[in-house]
């Protein structure tokens, strides 16, 4: 279907696969530190913004050295959960944990903008009204956050189907297990005659990247407007 | 009935003071920077003071010696803003509900259709927080609270945010509360007219201590106690309406003496509480004759109190109640003015503004 080869195929089904599971599980961490650093005060609270910032900076080759290092079968973190049958290092799913680590500071970021785009003295208001603070959560501040978190989503979602360097540093170039879409275009590049199994990837991601854009560029209106309460 | 006792320091200021609030509105009187948020957003648990001590009916919900504090949640308060705050992602509907939903079973329910009856909120149910004028928005703030099953409810100058349409609105809601519903109300407010038309208690709070508590006309009727100053100053009087004038004016009965106001609504036998601001108030040593004021009240000085200024305020008894006067100290001299001195004290029937006269307790 549209001209693609099995290889090129596979290599889209496997961005989509990585970029959802990257998303899904990093969402609610992500949530959790944007309220963090948006609502609470509390020492370390630089550091961490700090270090969740930190693969937004880092060159992605330095990050996917760390990921080896700590999740790799021998590493610190890699050794104990290979010991339950949790294994990163040159699967699926440690595209996946790369992917999630790289979009992880774009989450944060659409979502603490939005945390803070509510009015604290509304979640003071539920308080006297005898929410607690995980009811004030929510009832208050998620429903109001939600389009800033389907935006943040839709960015880390995008961001997750292009990482590269931090991927192919971590978990190797291997079709099927861990190439996906620009790990494709990398390796059809590199093989003469395969410019147009490059060039419809490069589109096909093109058109990916647009759309998400365009789609967490319209919930953010409708972030406003919610918060607006028209 | 809420027992405070709080005390605080913030940089240049310290809060020191105690009050109880019986049942009725009991109105936190000073002027910005009194300490009246404070002492509020300590009852809400906002805050939490040095030391301090605060109970609704035996319930304690903050004891710094024991070290109880209630967080805010389980206060079981409703405290209505200046802005209403309602959340915007809720219509009307759910907004009045939200509170409801973290009640504790045992508490005193307010009927959800009365509550919109009273409140005439029952045509915007639907629709959106965004959607309402200011004053509309006010209102379900002040249903929020109320069904939010409280033990207390606090409003911290509810109606400061509102233009004076707005206000003349809201007010009649209030006093409605205040009649109607047996939760006890504290109700932050410089206005001194809003004062006058709500209070059943009044606790004068000045730099950060309690100037004066008590009844609202005795704490108003007394020149001693200024907590807004002189201009806000006025004795409250109690009146009942005699009937309406086809001129447009309304004819009271206060403690005998006949009083004159622009038309009030109440029908005639109600009764009424009006208040006379101290600088419309003129006296006069003889009954004044061929004079263009309508309401003329004999009494005799109680009290004159000279400030540093040229201005003295003087308190006269008359059957209607206390009267303060602001006159000059020149005036007060010129016409001998001495503690039981007879004297009358003339007010315009236009002096006395609608906002000014609020429905009393009841009929006569």
């Amino acid at each position: 279907m549209w001209g693609l080869g099995a290889e090129e195929w596979q290599a889209v089904a496997l961005s989509l696969r990585v970029a959802a599971l990257a998303t899904l599980v990093s969402l609610p961490f992500a949530v959790f530190t944007a309220h963090l650093l948006a609502r609470r005060a509390f020492p370390g609270k630089a550091l961490l913004n700090g270090l969740v910032h930190l693969p937004l900076i880092l060159p992605p080759v330095v990050t996917g050295y760390i990921l080896l290092l700590l999740f790799g079968t021998q590493g610190p973190i890699g050794a104990p959960l290979k010991e339950i049958g949790v294994i990163f290092a040159f699967r699926w799913t440690g595209a996946a944990l790369a992917a999630g680590i790289m979009a992880f500071p774009l989450m944060v970021r659409a979502i603490r903008l939005s945390i803070e785009a509510v009015d604290p003295r509304l979640e003071q208001a539920a308080a006297t009204l005898g929410a607690s603070r995980a009811w004030v959560f929510a009832t208050v501040t998620l429903p109001m956050i939600l389009p800033g978190i389907l935006a943040g989503g839709i960015v880390a979602f995008a961001k997750a189907m292009g990482e590269f360097g931090a991927t192919i540093t971590f978990v190797s170039n291997i079709p099927g297990q861990t190439q996906t879409i620009p790990l494709a275009i990398y390796a059809f590049l590199e093989v003469p005659g395969a410019e147009g199994s490059a060039i419809r990837l490069v589109l096909i991601s093109v058109g990916i990247a647009m759309a998400a854009l365009l789609l967490s560029e319209l919930l953010a209106t409708r972030v406003a407007r919610r918060v607006g309460g028209r | 009935m809420l027992s405070v006792s709080l005390r605080h320091r913030f940089s240049g200021f310290a809060l020191d003071a105690a009050f109880d609030a019986p049942p009725g509105i009991t109105v936190l009187f000073g002027r910005s920077g009194s300490g009246k948020t404070t002492v509020v957003n300590a009852v809400a648990g906002l805050l939490t003071p040095e030391e301090g001590h605060i109970a609704i009916d035996g319930r304690t919900l903050l004891d710094t010696r024991t070290g109880v504090s209630l967080p805010t949640h389980r206060r079981r308060l409703g405290y209505i803003f200046q802005e209403a705050r309602l959340f915007p992602h809720l219509s009307v509907r759910g907004n009045l509900r939200y509170g409801r939903w973290f009640a504790p079973r045992s508490a005193p329910r307010e009927d959800m259709a009365r509550v919109v009856e009273m409140l005439g909120i029952g045509h915007l149910l639907d629709r959106r927080p965004g959607a309402l004028s200011g004053g509309e928005r006010q209102r379900v703030a002040i249903g929020r609270a109320l069904l939010s099953g409280p033990g207390l409810i606090l409003a911290d100058e509810p109606l400061a945010a509102l233009d004076e349409a707005r206000k003349a609105e809201i007010l009649p809601y209030f006093e409605r509360l205040r009649d109607e519903v047996s939760v006890p109300i504290l109700y932050v407010s410089h206005s001194a007219a809003e004062v006058a038309r709500l209070a059943t208690t009044v606790v004068a709070l000045q730099d950060g201590r309690v100037l004066r508590q008590g009844p609202a006309a005795e704490v108003l009727g007394d020149p001693m106690v200024l907590p807004t100053g002189v201009r806000g100053a006025g004795a409250l009087l109690e009146a009942v309406v005699v009937r309406h004038h086809e001129d447009g004016l309304t004819e009271l009965s206060a403690g005998g003496v006949p009083l004159f106001i622009p038309r009030v609504p109440q029908d005639a036998g109600r009764k009424l509480r009006l208040r006379i601001a101290a600088q419309e108030v003129i006296l006069s040593r003889q009954r004044p004759e061929g004079l263009s004021a309508l309401n003329i009240l004999p009494g005799t000085v109680e009290s004159i109190r000279g400030g540093e200024g040229p201005g003295a305020m003087v308190a006269l008894a008359t059957p209607a109640g206390r009267v303060l006067a602001r006159v000059t100290r020149r005036s007060a001299d010129l016409l001998g003015l001495a503690v039981g001195v007879e004297c009358h004290a003339v007010v315009k029937s236009v002096a006395i503004a609608p906002e000014d006269v609020g429905g009393g307790e009841g009929t006569a």
